[in-house]
């Protein structure tokens, strides 16, 4: 496993471990009875005889039926166990997004029909830990195209094709993608979830640990699917704040002059999406309107 | 060695006793041909599908897309993964199933064999249609094929893989009435249900489970193929549609076709063991009953797919349940196949090497199916290499090594001769390990974050995917000694006899290969399948009598 970046990182690496030594000890059980069996009872030569008729034997079988089916549910009470913690079942922060998502959906006047009948449902993701309803510190908007990541700070109203966070703050993605699935994944998080077009997904995690970070596209979502990465930083709260500073200045005189001030080498390909990106704030006033 | 076999009977005099070549290249309804016909066209699509994965894993020795075009790439891991599953060993399982169904419980033919004869003949041109979208651009959306990727990416080449699949599904429901058909009602007199082989059992769950889910993908499949070709947006969300429930209709087929996949194998190795190991089955009750348990739980799982996916948290906890549980049925048998081994006098042949092989690498694939079934842990490996290792030693590590276990086994009673020995265990050796040395690395890549289906990768990831590549390599050279084998033992092999292993399940006690109607006498059976350990031949356990009247 990579360094686990955030607290769940290492929740999440505590059941993998447990798994581990529990698959470890079965995998050596079976493949120690295979090379025993392989040696022990081998045929020797000229015997034509048959085994004893031993055609089965009750109580040995309740009893690896039995086992398996205990260690199988203490896995699953354990999974669900690290799931909670994870934010994963929260159905009252779900609502509040799902919500959220038929304000924000850029889409046009079917789709809001299609989103009216989804925002009675819940935001799919991951995250939010229940005791901390309104702790989010930094919400961010995730726009997943071919073959980039486009991220939306809506206080700065920086946008920008990496994701810069401050340690130890929690922060929220709300994604959405442009073409195709995608998949924003964080290995060091060890978390992921699927970006989809036409509704709002979520992920909220809290990092740990200053660093670089890379962001895989988990989801098959094209040619250069394999190109599809970009940088997670998570800075120190001034180093943050810097960059925030920076970044914002440049906005208020030209957007697109910004942009092309943040891209990194790796996403310059990514220019000429950005137009169509700059328009999506104009098409959702548009529908506000209507 | 005289038995009431070889005595001819007056009523097949006046047809021929065996087939001529000619015969397997026609619309025959034997279902001895069509059994023959299946495995033969299966084992060509093993070779196309394996030329695409060894493609993808030159193109993987190095970070960079070098080798070809990521497009092109991505054509290639549709096409390998398509034919894997519908022209590889979907096919091979049917004939098995085809081949030794009516042998094992006695019966002349299968119940339908017109019936029979046309999902055959759908197969070749459900895969000709497949290669043939390389000429108009082949798919590159996966074996998958989400929208609204799979309705971007090139649309004839992914219309043909639509119809394709439709061709194969219709082939593989027709074949699934026949053995169930097959099964319950046309067993010999005296075999009872429970008399019945493991292999048949196994038939019937994965034939229940063709059944119930292949009409969910067939739909699937119509629905985007409107969205493909009419512009509708049953899946295209810029229309309206939702793309998340292609994914619940593809994994309602598509995670049962898992089980679809490997039943019957399970099967092949619970009448392979007994036999080479000289044991009766142990526990074959739990065995038989396991496989329908997990024919059933298999119905029941499809969202674990779909973690990541746009699901609600509960979902995500109830499939996880239903998944683990599925580990219970599975353990049940891994433990009674050890236990039947235990205290055998076990053949080191080919085809129990192949059983051995099987459980050993199939364990592999259950424990990291066990710990993909977790939530929490899926949500950082779903779509890694990590699953991809997973599922590789499940179908290539269990399904394949359980084919040819089964291939070894009844390549005798199939051809009329021996397969040679040594060319059969050089298969094995090279195999086990290029199998092992191919997937092994992919848990560990995928773990450290290298996600599946990409051209190109990160540098630091090249020591390991170098090693899958050389153990590909091998598996490429591991088919040299089985096609060689295959023709050498047909032409030059050792003539078999009726029953070479001494075994006591029925297809072993006619000629082999068996005459046109399988049997010059209708069998009466009077035992289990597996009653070894009493020291008397097999002859003796199975009572043949002609009784043509009582019929």
């Amino acid at each position: 496993m990579p360094i686990a970046a955030s607290d769940e990182a290492e929740v999440i690496d505590g059941i993998f471990d447990v798994m581990m030594t529990i698959g470890t000890g079965l995998f050596l059980l079976v493949q120690g009875i295979l090379l025993y069996c392989m040696v022990r009872f081998r045929r020797r030569k000229g015997d034509t005889t048959d085994g004893p008729p031993i055609e089965g034997n009750v109580p040995l079988e309740i009893l690896w039926t039995a086992i398996p089916a205990v260690v199988v549910f203490i896995l699953a009470i354990y999974s669900f166990e690290v799931y909670n913690t994870m934010g994963g079942l929260d159905p009252h922060a779900a609502h509040d997004v799902g919500l959220h998502a038929h304000h924000s959906a850029p889409m046009d006047q079917k789709n809001m029909l299609a989103l009216d009948l989804s925002s009675k449902d819940l935001a799919y993701g991951l995250g939010v830990p229940s005791e901390s309803e309104d702790q989010v510190d930094l919400k961010v908007k995730v726009n997943a195209m071919q073959y980039a990541w486009i991220f939306n700070y809506p206080q700065g109203g920086i946008v920008t094709g990496e994701l810069h966070v401050p340690v130890g703050k929690t922060v929220e993605l709300e994604m959405e993608a442009n073409d195709v699935i995608h998949a924003f994944w964080l290995p060091e998080f060890r978390i992921k979830q699927d970006v989809i077009p036409g509704r709002v997904t979520e992920l909220v995690f809290t990092p740990n640990k200053v660093g670089q970070y890379p962001i895989v596209c988990a989801e098959l979502c094209g040619a250069y699917h394999g190109g599809m990465k970009t940088v997670l930083y998570v800075q120190s709260p001034e180093d943050y704040q810097q960059w925030l500073k920076d970044n914002t200045v440049e906005k208020s005189e030209s957007t697109e002059t910004q942009k092309v001030a943040n891209a990194s080498p790796e996403t310059e390909f990514l220019l000429p999406h950005v137009k169509s990106l700059g328009l999506l704030p104009e098409l959702e006033q548009l529908h506000l309107e209507h | 060695m005289t038995t009431p076999l070889e005595v001819s009977n007056p009523h097949h005099i006046d047809s021929p006793q065996q087939r001529k070549w000619q015969d397997y290249f026609t619309f025959n309804t034997d279902h001895k041909v069509i059994g023959i016909q299946y495995l033969v066209t299966s084992f060509v699509f093993y070779f196309v599908g394996g030329f695409f994965a060894e493609l993808m894993r030159t193109e993987l020795a190095t970070p960079a897309s070098d080798f070809i075009s990521p497009e092109f790439y991505n054509q290639a891991l549709t096409l390998h993964g398509t034919i894997m599953i519908f022209l590889w060993i979907v096919p091979a399982g049917a004939g098995f199933a085809n081949y030794l169904i009516p042998l094992m419980v006695g019966a002349e033919d299968m119940a339908f064999p017109r019936l029979n004869a046309i999902a055959f003949w759908l197969t070749p041109p459900g895969g000709v249609l497949l290669l043939s979208s390389l000429l108009v651009g082949a798919p590159q959306a996966g074996w998958t094929s989400y929208p609204p990727l799979s309705l971007l990416s090139g649309k004839w080449g992914q219309e043909l893989w639509i119809m394709s699949l439709l061709i194969v599904g219709t082939s593989s429901i027709l074949g699934a009435i026949n053995f169930i058909t097959t099964m319950l009602k046309m067993r010999a007199p005296g075999m009872d249900i429970h008399k019945m082989p493991l292999f048949c059992w196994s038939m019937l769950a994965a034939s229940a489970l063709i059944l119930l889910s292949t009409p969910a993908l067939a739909a699937a499949l119509i629905l985007l193929s409107f969205d493909l070709i009419a512009g509708t947006s049953f899946f295209n969300p810029t229309g309206g549609g939702d793309p998340i429930v292609y994914q619940h209709l593809f994994w309602f087929y598509s995670h049962p076709a898992v089980y679809i996949m490997i039943l019957p194998f399970f099967g092949a190795i619970s009448d392979v063991i007994p036999v080479h190991a000289r044991k009766p089955i142990f526990g074959y009750r739990a065995i038989a009953y396991s496989s329908l348990a997990i024919s059933f739980l298999g119905l029941i799982v499809w969202a674990h797919h779909m973690y990541t996916s746009g699901t609600p948290g509960w979902l995500r906890l109830f499939f996880m349940a239903t998944t683990m549980l599925i580990a219970v049925p599975t353990g049940i048998k891994i433990f009674s196949w050890c236990a039947t081994m235990w205290g055998g006098k076990i053949s080191l042949n080919s085809a129990m090497l192949f059983a051995i092989g099987f459980v050993s690498s199939f364990v592999i694939g259950g424990i990291t199916g066990v710990m993909l079934a977790s939530v929490p842990l899926d949500i950082h490996v779903h779509d890694t290499y990590f699953v991809v290792g997973h599922f590789h030693y499940v179908l290539f590590g269990g399904s394949v090594l359980g084919l040819f276990a089964g291939f070894y086994h009844w390549f005798p009673k199939m051809t009329g001769k021996m397969f040679n020995e040594t060319l059969g265990r050089m298969h094995f050796i090279l195999t086990f390990i290029g199998l092992n040395l191919t997937f092994m690395p992919m848990h560990e890549l995928g773990l450290l974050g290298m996600n599946r289906r990409i051209a190109l990768y990160d540098p630091q990831f090249q020591p390991l995917n170098q090693l899958s590549t050389w153990g590909a390599y091998l598996l490429a050279i591991s088919s040299l000694p089985l096609v060689i084998g295959v023709f050498w033992s047909i032409f030059k092999g050792e003539i078999a006899g009726d029953n070479p292993w001494n075994s006591l399940t029925l297809e072993w006690q006619t000629s082999s290969p068996p005459p046109i109607l399988n049997f010059d006498t209708t069998p009466v059976v009077v035992k289990g399948p597996y009653e070894y350990g009493h020291n008397h031949s097999s002859v003796e356990d199975v009572k043949l009598i002609d009784a043509p009247q009582s019929l």
